[in-house]
């Protein structure tokens, strides 16, 4: 171990003040500076920080980003979302495959450049896609292909790859990047017209418990999904114990086919900073964190510029806002590759520097969360909304929006339709019409929610799009009558087995089996009996795993059961004599018949 | 009335099964009174004579004859029966289920500690069934219709489960009789 | 027992407990018995084997992490909860590799004492086989993560009570596994034979050497009595 080595750890790790709780920090940056995280890297950072070896490789072996094992210096992760595989990733990666000469999972042999799978990325709209480190490069196509890796074979510089540079922010100097933000319809209260920091200069004009209020009065509801009441959750964190309270802001969507708060952070950012300053002056916080999925570091300076801006101005820091006794600064926590973390307590643990598993609950974030203060978790729409409530006032925010379900949400549309991309749209759209303002036609299905919402067909297109009834974080994809269900559905719940945290037996086990009970099916080698097995299997799944993933995961085989149950029908196979079809004489010789030299007497072809 | 028929085999098993069947001692005697005993080591009959009601399998598929020989059984017998945990889930010869076949034959023939194999000759008589890939557990080759765990199963459990299924009766294994060892 | 007592049910039953417990504390301590196996009296409840699945007020909790409420009616004893349960029991088994016929910890094992219990004779799972390491190079120690249930005692034992950390979770989902603290090898960790942590695995992942088979069949812990008879105020003969 070189001299120098240790010193660039020792250097990361005072970076981080030697910090326990900034573990993610250290990690990445090791990461990044050596392309892995060595088991010598492991054992400086463990004395450093003072922690534990093996709490380290824990932290290291969860994130998909992360790795004990070298890689190139340009990692290129590929999307293989369902969207992306519709958009035809396969021949974009067999295009990587030949122009690189390695399988997915491997390195050059000159050790520079790693090929990799990874889920979505938050692109749909502009499949297929990939990460080649922290750019994104989008639409991709077996072309496109050939020109990328011939330029990382001359220079090895992701950035230097000539790209035209996306619309909006896209192209500021801090971003320059190739995405497009693929904004459809503005809405009156994310995207509309509106007077910067009017919200949060009203909100620090009033008392806190009259901010959560007008939140309250206003009826808003979180915009991840889950739909808790955000006024209550203010309150139920600004009423716990605790001097320390803190804001959490979820920058971490990584539901497949969402992509809404991409485009929030792109051109909505003081927006976005606005509300979440108005939160921690709500709850009494005197720090907020947004936690950025990895996948969009390429947004990470841009947004950092953004809170510089905001120090600058006097919007954050001591006194922010020109409110005397309101300290309140927020500070960026980088995600490292997974799923399970937008899931509050997932996140919460993510952020104090540990694997990122849910918490049990009670306690709840609000009386005990991050560093066991009082916490919330709000998504970054909400935190948009909050800011538009607090400027416009509840009235004026709920004037639309259906019954249940005040105001606007944005959805993320994507898949089979002639116009991908983020639309804000008033609760309580029916399906159809959803359907006809994306130019979708020829549909079978939608995908309300991602996989872990609900997947309908035409009988339930007729049903609208808000909390009572279909309730979504934003994630909307369209197949169209060519897709194969039980192949997207097989890919999901892939996706589930990939990012289950493992933490509970349900979840972890459940999806595995929930996916080879699925692949059994494609395989024509399903029977009646294996419909009622997914049935039950997925319903254990759902009611006992531990946290909101595991509940949720089963969703891609029990909805789709349950709505195109005739396309299962389709492919089941009469009982054969007893035999279990899923049993193949051939492939468990095969290798026997190889070695022996010699064919089978008894199952000759 | 003509008596019920049973029939047994040992696939990748020990006959420990079998032993503890004729460990139901005198109870046999009944056994022999119920049934007729067909296509079985206890009787040496080789070759199924017609339909039997219950197919007792030990040991799990290790090669091609045991798929065969199961898959016979299957479509010979109203009730199959897994008896045993070699039958339940591979058992000890799963062990190998992680081991490369290679690895298997090069350390029973060439490497082992006490193998004297000086041409380090594999065995590969035409005789000899082919080797699966790895040992597998009856019903993931063929459907069970029961399982009666133990390595051995206790004779009574082998008995209970007998004299219920031959008198129509749910099998419903009492705390005692569900042993995994 | 503080001020104030709380009053529920589980199954009809009307227990009583003190503000605080969890439901299967409270439950343990009416002789109500809930099944459960990464719980551990004297460790921070792990939430993770899913086992104690109660259904209270019609929505599914954890029963080792759910505090009971005044006037909650909590189901455990149902044929939906008992299917759910043996589903979990299952996935257990098909997930690692478990053979009880030569494992030490056969007879006293948790996760075998509530597959009987619950008259499991087959897991109805397929087998997964998975690929698992085994640690022998501890003098007095070993793990073989083929029996691992990822309870996480160990884990928390190590931590909590032995004041070390010998043991961690690493990887996720289907990938997690327990690893030490070193960079392959037990016998490099500074774990000690008499440790909390090398003394509460429900199965038999973490053993002591030299101490398999010690106790003839017939007198194990559980060959006679279910697992969960000693909770049992009157031990209901168990079908």
């Amino acid at each position: 171990m070189s001299v120098e080595f240790k010193q660039t750890i020792k250097e990361i790790c005072e970076a981080c003040g030697n910090d326990r709780s900034l573990m993610m920090d250290v990690v990445i940056a090791t990461q990044k500076r050596f392309g892995c995280v060595s088991n010598e890297a492991m054992d400086l950072i463990a004395e450093n920080m003072n922690a534990h070896r093996v709490e380290v490789e824990g932290v290291v072996s969860f994130y998909s980003f992360l790795s004990p094992d070298p890689k190139g210096q340009v990692v290129i992760r590929l999307c293989n979302d369902v969207v992306d595989q519709m958009q035809g990733v396969q021949a974009v990666a067999e295009a990587f495959k030949k122009e690189l000469g390695i399988d997915f999972g491997q390195t050059t042999p000159d050790g520079k450049i790693t090929l990799e799978w990874t889920p979505c990325i938050g692109m749909c709209d502009q499949a297929p896609a990939a990460l080649i480190n922290d750019m994104v490069f989008t639409y991709l196509s077996t072309d496109k292909v050939r020109e990328i890796t011939d330029e990382l074979k001359k220079h090895g510089d992701p950035e230097q790859i000539p790209i035209r540079y996306g619309d909006g922010n896209n192209a500021h100097d801090l971003v320059k990047s190739m995405v497009n933000n693929g904004l459809r319809k503005k809405g009156a209260v994310i995207f509309g017209q509106h007077e910067a920091e009017k919200g949060v200069k009203n909100a620090l004009s009033m008392s806190a418990v009259e901010v959560i209020r007008e939140v309250k009065n206003a009826r808003l509801r979180g915009r991840g999904g889950a739909g808790f009441p955000t006024g209550m959750k203010w309150e139920f964190t600004r009423a716990a114990d605790g001097d320390k309270k803190y804001i959490l802001c979820n920058a971490d969507e990584g539901e497949p086919g969402t992509f809404k708060d991409r485009v929030i952070l792109t051109e909505r950012a003081d927006l976005l900073f606005e509300g979440m300053t108005i939160g921690g002056y709500a709850v009494g916080s005197d720090e907020g964190i947004l936690y950025l999925r990895a996948e969009y570091a390429y947004l990470r300076a841009f947004l950092e510029n953004v809170l510089k801006e905001r120090r600058d101005r006097g919007l954050l820091g001591k006194n922010a806002c020109g409110k005397d006794g309101f300290d309140f600064d927020i500070r960026i926590q980088m995600g490292a590759g997974a799923y399970i973390c937008g899931e509050e307590t997932a996140l919460i643990s993510s952020c104090e520097g540990l694997r990122g598993d849910p918490k049990n609950r009670p306690p709840f974030p609000a009386q005990k969360g991050y560093k066991e203060c009082p916490t919330s978790v709000n998504n970054v729409e909400t935190f948009c909304a909050v800011a538009r409530i607090l400027d416009k006032g509840a009235a004026w925010f709920s004037e639309v929006g259906s019954q249940g379900s005040p105001s606007t949400k944005l959805l993320s549309v994507s898949g089979d339709c002639t116009n991908p991309g983020v639309y804000e749209f008033p609760f309580g759209m029916r399906v159809d019409d959803l359907l006809k303002k994306v130019g979708a036609q020829d549909v079978q299905a939608v995908l309300i929610g991602g996989p872990s919402g609900q997947l309908i067909g035409s009988a339930d297109f007729e049903r609208t799009i808000c909390y009572d009834d279909l309730a979504t974080g934003g994630s909307v994809i369209v197949f169209n009558s060519k897709r194969n269900i039980l192949e997207i559905v097989g890919q999901y719940m892939d996706f589930f087995v990939e990012e289950s945290c493992g933490y509970c037996t349900p979840c972890r086990v459940g999806n595995v089996l929930l996916r080879n009970g699925i692949e059994k099916i494609i395989h024509g080698q399903g029977e009646k009996a294996d419909l009622d097995y997914l049935q039950e299997l997925g319903e254990t799944v759902k009611l006992a795993s531990r946290c909101g993933l595991g509940q949720t995961s089963p969703n891609p085989v029990l909805t789709s059961l349950k709505n195109f149950r005739a396309v299962y029908e389709a492919v089941l196979i009469e009982p054969t004599d007893g035999q279990q079809p899923s049993f193949d004489i051939k492939a468990a010789l095969s290798v026997s018949e190889d070695l022996t030299g010699r064919k089978s007497e008894i199952y000759k072809d | 009335m003509e008596k019920p028929k049973i029939a047994t085999a040992s696939l990748a098993g020990c006959f420990g099964c079998h032993m503890s069947l004729l460990d139901i001692d005198d109870r046999i005697l009944k056994l022999f009174e119920l049934v007729q005993f067909d296509k079985s080591p206890i009787d040496d009959i080789k070759k199924f004579t017609g339909q039997c009601a219950i197919g007792l399998i030990e040991g799990g598929c290790c090669n091609e004859e045991n798929v065969h020989n199961l898959q016979n059984f299957r479509k010979h017998c109203g009730i199959l029966i897994s008896v045993g945990d070699c039958a339940i889930n591979g058992g000890i010869p799963a062990m190998r289920n992680n081991i490369p076949l290679k690895e298997c034959f090069d350390e029973a023939y060439r490497d082992g500690p006490s193998v004297y194999n000086p041409e380090g000759i594999i065995p590969n008589d035409k005789e000899i069934p082919l080797l699966l890939d790895k040992v597998y557990p009856c019903h993931h080759v063929v459907k069970v219709d029961y399982y009666l765990p133990g390595c051995p199963p206790p004779a009574d459990t082998l008995w209970e489960a007998l004299v219920a299924l031959l008198s129509n009766k749910p099998l419903d294994l009492p705390y005692e009789l569900i042993k995994y060892d | 027992m503080s001020e104030k007592t709380i009053t529920f049910t589980i199954d009809g039953v009307e227990v009583k407990g003190a503000p605080g417990q969890t439901i299967l504390d409270a439950a343990d301590a009416a002789g109500i018995y809930i099944p459960r196996l990464c719980h551990f009296k004297g460790l921070n409840p792990h939430g993770s084997c899913r086992v104690c699945t109660v259904i209270v007020n019609g929505r599914p909790q954890a029963a080792c992490t759910q505090p009971i409420a005044e006037g909650t009616t909590v189901e455990n004893d149902t044929e939906d909860i008992k299917k759910h349960r043996s589903n979990i029991v299952d996935m257990m088994f098909v997930e690692g590799n478990h053979f009880c016929m030569f494992c030490e910890k056969s007879g006293n094992c948790e996760l075998q004492a509530l597959a009987y219990r619950l008259g499991i004779c087959a897991p109805k799972y397929p087998f997964q086989f998975p690929d698992c390491t085994l640690d022998a190079s501890h003098p007095d120690i070993f793990i073989d993560r083929n029996r691992c249930i990822l309870c996480g005692r160990c884990v928390q034992a190590s931590k909590d009570l032995d004041g070390k950390c010998v043991f961690e979770f690493v990887g996720r989902g289907a990938e997690k596994k327990i690893a030490v603290n070193a960079e392959a090898k037990l016998s490099d960790t500074n774990v000690d034979v008499t440790d909390r942590a090398v003394n509460i695995c429900p199965v038999g992942a973490i053993l002591k050497k030299r101490e398999g088979f010690k106790i003839p069949i017939g007198e194990r812990m559980y060959d006679a009595q279910p697992i969960g008879s000693d909770i049992e105020s009157d031990t209901k003969s168990i079908k």
